[in-house]
């Protein structure tokens, strides 16, 4: 980071200390992680500048567009309508829950067993060292798991900015009903902290912000079925993380220029790991900045991961919503349309999601699937298993890993996910 | 042609060299806390061509020796199909940790666990316990033999388990019948890791624990297939690494040496 951002930290209420050991070790890990690897697409240089400025331009550019009237919505989840939110001028930033942080203090409030991607959230808060959580407007939280329902309740008690959505647990006429009134029950409090009243023209065009971020998405990763792949994991992980709160007609464009480079590295046989490296699908939970230990794994072991069955991958950007609609409660219904369709293991049944990782798994040629959970996670433990001896009767080699953020299972990790590459070799 | 395997593991490390696809030399020394001097002395006087690492000590060996690395899941599961060619179910409980593996009717792996974050259950846990009957570690198991049923340690770490020990022999419980339940803790585990895995023998038990006749015994009552002990328990991984260098010096020779 070029300019001096302490001032902006410090008025934020960063403990600045604690801050600088975070950028320090998070500049490491990525430097160890990133830049290490080998023939990158040149346009991968845009992520490496937006990471390096991740607690610096990009902030500078909230705080700005707050003195412009534009209100920062901090959110932890895909549920959370991106559309609504840009109807109101509003930016929508995904708040990283993807390191150990201040442990001491989450397990003051926090029971141990929890995952750790809520137990990163709490961590970064009572740090003070995530300047989008100071700087955010209304922090959006949601009932999905019952882990997150009961730890907002504590949120709420250290924030006063909190609003919190309810989401049904079924995909039935009663469940989606509860949603369209949540959504609803949101756009009001939304128009109140903007003071902007939204109507189906300026829904028409938050849909257009949200489905252009989507479809950017969707082309890269249409290059990923090729072998050689012409974009590592990593790389591709980097940019569903960075999705979740760069400027969204930047994000886009750098978005297309990568996959115009993907594109000619197709057509000329050009990959980053050579041809008939083994290809992985990863499915499960997912991977919040900066939680990059698993694919790092599985990439410096000799295979390559070719897409993300997860939230922080294709289950966040899979559906566009329609907005070829006319009234505001037409469009309202595309976009619950779109976002009923979800398949997080929140929801019970949660079907759907069999069949995608399936197709998943067909259309990026991968050859074994490595579910991803994390440790306390129920609903995604509970599927797995389902997962795996499902996948295993269609024969497709599966691997079932659980884990947490931190380094001490590193080479228990490696010991498996090399024996897994072995298997699919 | 000499094609050798070593298996690096947390207390002993073991070296097969096949020529010509018989075990021409086979040596084991423990880990201590130098694994790199201790592979120099295992591989003095042997002329290799081809030098496959395993176990967790893999990745040092492979900086600082020519040789490539596969998981000792992939080489327990060589190793035993050599031993034993219907083998379909491999139990190996080292010094430190156990492992699972199925295999399919043609020997590929088709399952495994492994339990390598606690030391319940291994090797270890015998370690103390022996130690903390005051047996040596080669005598416990024929000790435990000798042993009646009708105690459980219900503990399973190694450290609340060793004072659970000590109470029952305090409680003027028969020694013998503590060890027998002592081997019983260790068999338990074992088999419901076997059984999350596969429960379609036959079984082959491998590591350094498949020389205790009383944990062999017990297995055997608990697991509904047919049971197998090598000769050589430790050096599976070994061998299978072994068998590794040899299927792989062929196709090497016909690129250019890495």
């Amino acid at each position: 980071m070029e300019a001096n951002y302490e001032p902006m930290w410090e008025s934020l209420g960063l403990d600045l200390a604690a801050h600088d050991e975070l950028l320090r070790i998070l500049g490491k890990g990525y430097s160890d992680v990133f830049l290490s690897q080998e023939n990158r697409p040149k346009g991968m240089s845009y992520f490496d500048f937006v990471m390096s400025e991740v607690h610096g331009l990009r902030v500078k550019e909230l705080i700005d567009g707050q003195k412009e009237g534009r209100k920062v919505i901090g959110s932890f989840c895909v549920f959370v309508p991106e559309e609504i939110v840009r109807a109101a001028d509003a930016t929508l930033v995904g708040l990283c829950t993807g390191a150990d942080f201040a442990t001491d203090e989450v397990d003051e409030l926090l029971p141990r067993n929890t995952c750790a991607l809520i137990k990163s959230a709490f961590g970064f808060k009572l740090g003070k060292v995530c300047p989008y959580i100071e700087t955010a407007d209304m922090l959006v939280g949601e009932n999905t798991c019952d882990g997150k329902k009961k730890s907002y309740e504590v949120l709420g008690g250290l924030v006063d900015n909190l609003y919190v959505m309810d989401l049904p647990q079924t995909k039935s006429p009663e469940g989606r009903a509860l949603m369209r009134a949540e959504y609803v029950r949101f756009r009001d409090a939304i128009e109140e902290l903007t003071g902007i009243t939204i109507d189906a023209e300026r829904l028409r065009k938050g849909i257009g912000i949200a489905n252009d971020k989507r479809r950017a998405i969707h082309r890269l990763n249409s290059f990923r079925s090729a072998d050689p792949a012409p974009i590592s994991g990593l790389d591709a992980l980097l940019a569903n993380q960075v999705y979740f709160y760069d400027d969204p007609a930047r994000f886009s464009e750098s978005v297309n220029k990568i996959s115009d480079e993907l594109e000619q590295r197709v057509q000329k046989g050009e990959g980053v790991f050579p041809e008939g490296t083994p290809r992985i699908l990863m499915s499960g939970c997912p991977m919040a900045v900066p939680n990059w230990k698993v694919p790092w794994i599985v990439e410096t072991s000799g295979a390559v991961i070719v897409g993300e069955e997860s939230c922080v991958g294709e289950r966040g950007t899979r559906n566009l919503a329609d907005d070829s609609r006319n009234t505001i409660d037409e469009l309202m219904e595309s976009i619950l349309d779109r976002y009923f369709q979800i398949d997080c293991a929140v929801f019970t049944p949660n079907l759907e999601r069999q069949r995608h990782i399936e197709e998943m798994y067909k259309r990026y040629n991968a050859d074994g699937v490595i579910h991803y959970g994390l440790q306390f996670c129920q609903p995604y433990q509970f599927e797995s298993m389902n997962v795996e001896a499902n996948l295993e009767k269609k024969g497709i080699p599966t691997l079932r890993i659980d884990t947490d953020y931190s380094m001490e299972d590193i080479g228990q990790l490696k010991t498996r996910i090399e024996a897994f590459i072995e298997r699919i070799s | 042609m000499i094609c050798a395997g070593i298996d690096i593991g947390s207390r002993s490390i073991e070296l097969v060299a096949l020529e010509d696809g018989r075990v021409a030399v086979s040596r084991r020394v423990d880990t201590t806390y130098d694994p790199i001097a201790q592979c120099t002395r295992l591989l003095n006087g042997i002329s290799y061509s081809r030098l496959i690492a395993t176990g967790y000590g893999r990745e040092l060996l492979t900086q600082r020796f020519p040789a490539t690395a596969i998981t000792e899941i992939q080489a327990y599961a060589l190793g035993a199909r050599k031993l034993y060619s219907d083998c379909r179910l491999i139990l190996d409980i080292g010094g430190q940790d156990t492992k699972a593996i199925a295999l399919s009717e043609l020997g590929d792996v088709r399952k495994f666990e492994m339990n390598d974050r606690c030391a319940a259950g291994t090797g270890k846990f015998l370690e103390v316990m022996a130690a903390s009957f005051q047996i040596p570690l080669k005598d416990f198991g024929s000790f435990a033999l000798r042993g009646g049923k009708g105690i459980a340690i219900s503990s399973m770490c190694a450290v609340f388990a060793e004072t659970e020990v000590t109470s029952l022999i305090a409680r003027a419980k028969r020694p013998e019948d503590v060890a027998l339940a002592v081997h019983k803790s260790v068999v338990r585990r074992s088999v419901s890791m076997l059984k999350r895995v596969s429960v379609i023998g036959p079984l082959l038990f491998a590591g350094g624990v498949a020389l205790n006749p009383c944990v062999r015994n017990l297995l055997a009552e608990e697991v509904s297939c047919e049971v197998v002990v090598p000769d050589a328990p430790e050096s599976v991984g070994a061998l299978g690494a072994a068998l590794y260098a040899t299927k792989t010096a062929s196709i090497k020779n016909k690129r250019l040496a890495l």
